[in-house]
């Protein structure tokens, strides 16, 4: 594994809790890893279990869904959503030997810049010590 | 899954450098020359700021004069200026839709120090907005129509001059509060910083009028239960606790609470005194009825056998009510911090500790000592130490800075010097002294030339001698000296926090709380009163603590906000919602499941039926429906796995 290896974390966030923490994180100036990427969505419960495979496929070396916590979802339950769907796939991932590890989910509220950056920064750390994902080792061809 | 984007999509891409907020960190220039090759751009343009006038109508000239259809702005949070964007496209004809934001701000050029970091990772967030945008569609966004009644919760200061502002506007009010009487916690003070004018003198008449006026129906002994709906017509459901005297005979005679043998604390002195079970809770009572307090009735039924009005009725049920309103303003207000909490100051354990509030009792001329301020043994201090910030500011407790109890220890010193005579010591030991308001430093310089210590410096914990004698070392940070100091009598101005029930409410309207547990606010400067969701407004300590001028105008801001909304009797609604392709639908049903809102039903085929009005747009049932025939607009399937491979495109090789 090359030492210098960065990798590609893509931080699916709602609009809600973590989106505006990781706003209130730019406006509090705190620093992050430049190789965590936010995609925004209405609520954690939206994120599909197509889009977080779509990421690996498309070489992400981790994807780190967050949502609100747990009991102040805008829409009821949809974190209680993410958190099922969450676990669904990474049961799929490590049933096809992928590894659930480069998977994770948090619950934070919009606050919580600190914990935002802090569990970023955490992920990253904890990705680039697992290496590059195996889709991008073995250079698979996206094919489209 | 992809069929890629539709044929005559021509994208225009404008990365704003916001001054040096962007331009400082991310090269805006080499970025556009990047993304110029991108397939389907055909319009590339960086200026200062993208947000001026002359920056939206660059956006507008590339929509008009090179037929631009999908528009990219590189800049701010959407939280910040989506909006803005959003008319621009409006005002070029182009649907406002069709717009996405890549926030290359608070995303990147403000987290991000290196320059080349930066600017790669702006090109990565660029380019997935571009290969959004493509697959973009036109939402048209249902027009709502704005019910028109405000509800108000909370009746303290803030909420009542909410209530009155919408109600002189000349729509209905619902004003909602929780205890038999309205006025808050300002009806609890004796007088007011900085020109200690007399709290309930400026309070009953407020009171008064929004009693009596035609446009406020007034709920005490009230609570939300429920809410359903959204910003145009929200359903409230109130839950009332019984009065068990009638409001309309009930002429506050006083003879019922004459007639009851059972005391209990009074609860509006702090529990300095007593009340008994029938009671008025305050001499200026709004509504001025007594009330039946019926956790310590022991139901004797003396009070009802002697009430010439026979008034009371022991029998009176929960009522539930339900109204329809387009808007809601919460103002529910604040509690003191329970001073238990902090044990090394023995509030409650050692005599002669008072909380401020328990002082503001104390020195009220109606109050439980009458006005005078005697130690529990009768006699007369001769010595009073005030301590600032106790559980303020302080990361055991509460971080935050409680802002009223500078001022507040200030005026206790001018109204105790006044009661007590110049020779009263008075120790005020403070960590900052913040006179921030208007006319608060000059107050401030008034209490100094009143023969005052002050003390910078945080007191050790309250001690007491064999013979009674309270003390407390503070080392005085001015002095650099410590000291002991042997006070008669101990004030602590205590730290505030949210109203308890304020996490019950966040959840019932939907609306969320910051880590300290206030209401949040859309934006913090932009939109400091109203909350995160549409329609409902914040004002006085529920988002945050405020003195009562604050309290007042962010009321009256609150409520300008409801009645703007009001006026304009129909709005677009700011959300979307899914698009539901009943062709592909296969009548799973799994989507009934999973809506948080009921907004989807089956129907006789089993089919999936969308009820658009009640639908918030979380898309859950976009990520669950197993065929794709729900997509949510703006965040469908195909849109979001363009972002993605946007976002990753060099990085699966």
């Amino acid at each position: 594994m090359p030492s210098e290896f960065e990798p590609r974390v893509v931080i699916f966030c709602c609009k809600w809790c973590s989106y505006a923490a990781a706003d209130g994180a730019g406006l509090a100036r705190m620093e992050y890893p430049s190789n965590a990427e936010i995609v925004k969505v209405p609520c954690s419960g939206k994120v599909d279990a197509l889009y977080i495979l779509k990421a690996f496929e498309y070489g992400a070396d981790g994807v780190l869904v967050t949502g609100c916590l747990l009991g102040s979802c805008h829409y009821l339950d949809g974190n209680f959503k993410a958190e099922n769907r969450v676990k669904f796939v990474q049961n799929l991932l490590d049933e096809i030997g992928f590894g659930s590890e480069r998977l994770r989910l948090r619950f934070l509220s919009s606050a919580m810049s600190n914990t935002f950056v802090e569990e970023v920064r955490e992920m990253v750390d904890h990705i680039r010590a697992l290496g590059p994902s195996p889709l991008t080792l073995k250079k698979i061809t996206v094919s489209e | 899954m992809d069929e890629g984007p539709p044929k005559d999509v021509k994208i225009g891409v404008f990365v704003c450098h916001c001054g040096e907020n962007i331009g400082g960190v991310v090269d805006c220039k080499s970025v556009v020359q990047v993304v110029k090759s991108l397939p389907n751009v055909i319009v590339t343009r960086d200026y200062t700021y993208m947000c001026s006038k002359f920056g939206q109508e660059l956006i507008r000239s590339a929509i008009k004069k090179k037929g631009v259809n999908r528009v990219v702005v590189a800049a701010c949070s959407p939280a910040m200026h989506e909006k803005t964007f959003m008319k621009t496209l409006e005002d070029a004809e182009l649907n406002p839709w069709l717009l996405e934001i890549a926030n290359i701000r608070e995303q990147v050029s403000w987290v991000t120090k290196e320059s080349d970091k930066a600017t790669e990772k702006a090109e990565h967030i660029i380019r997935a907005a571009i290969e959004k945008s493509a697959r973009l569609r036109p939402f048209e966004a249902k027009e709502i129509e704005i019910e028109q009644a405000v509800l108000v919760v909370g009746a303290g200061v803030a909420g009542i001059q909410a209530a009155l502002d919408v109600a002189e506007a000349g729509h209905k009010v619902y004003l909602v509060e929780r205890k038999p009487s309205i006025g808050g916690k300002m009806a609890q003070l004796d007088k007011t910083f900085p020109t200690l004018d007399c709290s309930s003198c400026i309070l009953t008449p407020l009171m008064g009028k929004a009693a009596d006026h035609q446009n406020i129906e007034l709920f005490t002994l009230s609570e939300v239960k429920n809410v359903e709906g959204s910003i145009g017509k929200f359903e409230v459901t109130i839950a009332r606790t019984p009065r068990y005297v009638d409001e309309e005979e009930c002429t506050a005679c006083g003879r019922c609470a004459r007639e009851c043998n059972v005391e209990v604390l009074d609860e509006f002195n702090v529990g300095l005194s007593m009340r008994k079970t029938v009671y008025l809770p305050f001499a200026q009572a709004v509504p001025r009825v007594f009330v039946i307090d019926k956790k310590h009735c022991e139901d004797c039924g003396k009070c009802a056998e002697k009430c010439p009005r026979g008034a009371i009725h022991y029998d009176m049920q929960p009522e539930e009510i339900t109204v329809t309103v387009g808007t809601i303003i919460l103002a529910t207000g604040y509690e003191l911090y329970d001073p238990a909490k902090i044990v090394s100051y023995r509030h409650g354990i050692y005599p002669n500790i008072r909380t401020n509030l328990e002082l503001e009792r104390i020195l009220y001329g109606m109050g439980p000592t009458g006005g005078k301020v005697v130690l529990e043994n009768g006699e007369t201090p001769k010595s009073i130490a005030i301590i600032n910030c106790v559980g303020s500011r302080d990361q055991n407790h509460k971080e935050y800075c409680s802002r009223y109890c500078c001022m507040s220890a200030l005026k206790n010193v001018a109204l105790l010097k006044e009661k007590l005579g110049e020779d009263l010591e008075i120790i005020v030991c403070f960590r900052d002294l913040r006179a921030f308001g208007k006319g608060f430093e000059e107050f401030y310089r008034t209490v100094r030339g009143m023969n005052v210590h002050f003390i910078r410096g945080t007191p050790s914990d309250i001690r007491r001698t064999p013979e009674g004698q309270l003390y407390f070392d503070v080392f005085d940070a001015t002095l650099n000296k410590m000291l002991r100091i042997e006070p008669d009598m101990i004030v602590l101005q205590m730290a505030l926090e949210p109203t308890p029930g304020t996490m019950e409410l966040s959840k019932i309207f939907g609306t969320p709380v910051g880590a300290d547990g206030f209401f949040s606010e859309r934006h913090a400067k932009l939109g400091p009163v109203e909350s995160v969701s549409s329609g409902i407004f914040i004002a006085g300590c529920c988002r945050g603590p405020v003195d009562i001028a604050d309290s007042v105008s962010q009321a009256s801001a609150a409520a300008s906000k409801a009645i703007q909304l009001l006026d304009k009797k129909i709005v677009k609604q700011d959300w979307v919602v899914p698009h539901l392709n009943i062709e592909l639908c296969s009548g799973c049903g799994v989507c009934v499941d999973v809506c948080p809102f009921k907004a989807i039903t089956q129907r006789e085929d089993l089919r999936a039926e969308l009820i658009t009005a009640k639908c918030k747009g979380c898309g859950i049932c976009t990520a669950e429906c197993p065929t794709g025939a729900l997509q949510l607009h703006h965040y469908a399937d195909d849109e979001l796995v363009a972002q993605l491979r946007g976002l990753l495109q060099e990085a699966a090789l």
